[in-house]
């Protein structure tokens, strides 16, 4: 499209998304000013490594930077907010009270964890989020005091987050609770049948897994330091640290006023990553990538929704790259994907199984070693789930990519005799779909 | 040298536990984890490593420009 030197293309947000969205713009051939807004201080980093390696000890928070594939000549605006976007002056405005003006633009400011209610709780020390590096390292020290004095971890809400951050925490020797408020842990993303299997495999490495149970109270001591948790029932934990692991908000307050469609679901965007306005008119020049994007997946009959996932931000950075600098429009339909890592198991999905109506055990076992499940939705094969089986995916994902009906016929090693779909107990309305698959309810 | 493996493409072969223990490992036994900046002594090995990959999982840093917040951005 227009791609002269004199193009000013500024990308707000300088995380995976964005810093992928500028590599390749400079891998297509942009040859124009190139800036990068990042409300961190800290150059792009890998956020899945923060709940894992990174709490249970094995990394530092500046051993997680992201690799740069080739120079980006560009200019780094970090550790300042974007507070406004004029897109009829063509200006994103900052929270130092400097005015970036651009010819395109890309918004990729992802999302950030939903915080604790009370914030008089919330304020106590020992309360903690998690999403970024500072988040980590808070989080990290409160947790070697607590091993030290062998106080009790609780972890409210039993999504990947969570689960991963109670799985670091037993690593480090810590007594743990995790409270879910829905009938097994991951349930938002997975369905309460695969999240129970999963749940109880959590409860045999001793966590205190309390489904069905929310946290009422956080209470404080005299000197603002967290003590006590009151639970929905009845019980109170004397704990040391709180980990608020409760869904997240998309950051996009800042784009009121804009005239674009954002709430904290999101930045509705089209296919393309081109952002729409409140009639669903792409905007010119204004794109959208990663886990702030809300959008239809073309390869699935459902309402707009945003992937927190790694391999989405990917993705969707390559095809707003392919957008600006092509005439031609290229839609993103990569399946979506996503992992976990808790427990010793290693937890891969493809598809949207957050959206099935039913599950079948394909391979292996809920209770023993590793599994496999399929999900559908009105008969079409729509996700699957491989527990401690990574080399088995591509044939599911195969599967979901062609719309195979379901149950799918499976012809596997330590496949099940007869495969009866059962309901996948999906807890959520598909509408709904963006606050549950980080989430705790 | 910094990298990062697509960990959705990983298929957990172990290839890269074998090239560079000191850097990439097993965690239970298909869960892999790694440092996202080893150390310097560990490139020929990292390299080997993402070579080995059969799934082309590890991008590795060809990058040789150091990032530096600029102030150069008013209007």
């Amino acid at each position: 499209m227009n791609t002269s030197a004199a193009d000013r293309v500024v990308i707000v947000g300088a995380s995976l998304a964005g810093l992928r969205t500028a590599e390749a713009l400079r891998q297509n051939g942009f040859a124009g000013r190139l800036t990068l807004i990042g409300a961190e201080p800290h150059e792009p980093y890998d956020r899945p490594p923060l709940s894992k390696t990174v709490l249970s000890g094995w990394l530092g928070t500046d051993q997680v930077l992201l690799p740069r594939t080739c120079d980006l000549h560009a200019e780094w605006l970090l550790g300042v907010p974007a507070t406004g976007l004029d897109p009829a002056a063509r200006e994103v405005r900052l929270a130092d009270g400097r005015a970036v003006a651009f010819d395109r633009l890309v918004l990729a400011t992802g999302a950030r964890a939903r915080r604790w209610s009370d914030p008089a709780e919330a304020a106590l020390r020992g309360v903690h989020l998690l999403r970024g590096r500072d988040d980590a390292d808070l989080l990290r020290a409160d947790l070697a005091e607590a091993v030290e004095a062998n106080g009790r971890v609780l972890v409210i809400g039993g999504g990947f987050t969570g689960s991963e951050v109670a799985s670091s925490c037993r690593d480090l020797g810590l007594p743990v609770t995790v409270t879910q408020r829905g009938a097994a842990p991951l349930a938002g993303a997975l369905g309460e049948v695969v999240g129970s299997a999963i749940g109880e495999r959590q409860q045999a490495h001793g966590i205190d897994l309390r489904v069905r149970t929310t946290v009422r109270r956080l209470e404080g001591d005299a000197s603002g330091r967290l003590r006590r948790a009151r639970l929905s029932d009845g019980s109170a934990l004397d704990v040391r640290v709180a980990v608020v692991a409760v869904g997240s908000v998309r950051d996009t307050g800042w784009l009121r006023g804009s005239g674009l469609t954002a709430d904290e679901r999101g930045v509705s965007c089209d296919a393309a990553c081109r952002a729409l306005d409140a009639e669903d008119r792409v905007v010119d020049g204004v794109y959208v990538a990663g886990d702030v994007a809300r959008w239809r997946h073309p390869r699935f009959d459902t309402g707009p929704v945003s992937f927190e996932h790694w391999g989405n931000a990917v993705d969707q950075a390559e095809t707003v790259a392919h957008n600006m600098m092509s005439e031609d429009v290229r839609e993103n339909d990569a399946l979506p994907a996503f992992w976990s890592d808790q427990f010793g198991l290693n937890i891969k999905a493809v598809g949207m199984p957050a959206v099935a109506d039913q599950v079948v055990l394909a391979q292996g076992s809920f209770e023993h070693g590793p599994f496999v499940a399929v999900y559908g939705r009105t008969g079409v094969t729509v996700g699957a789930v491989a527990v401690n089986s990574p080399r088995v995916l591509d044939g599911y994902a195969a599967l979901v990519t062609e719309r195979a009906p379901f149950p799918p016929v499976i012809d596997a090693l330590r496949s099940p005799g007869r495969m009866v779909p059962v309901d996948s107990r999906i807890p959520h309305p598909v509408q709904e779909l963006v606050t549950v698959l980080e989430g705790q309810s | 040298m910094r990298i990062v493996v697509d960990l959705n493409r990983c298929q957990s072969y172990g290839q890269c536990v074998s090239a560079a223990s000191e850097v990439f490992r097993f965690r239970g036994k298909e869960s892999l984890e790694y440092d996202h900046v080893p150390d310097a002594a560990s490139d020929a090995a990292v390299r080997r490593a993402a070579l080995a990959c059969p799934v082309q999982a590890i991008t590795l840093a060809t990058a040789t420009e150091e990032i530096s917040p600029t102030e150069a951005a008013h209007r």
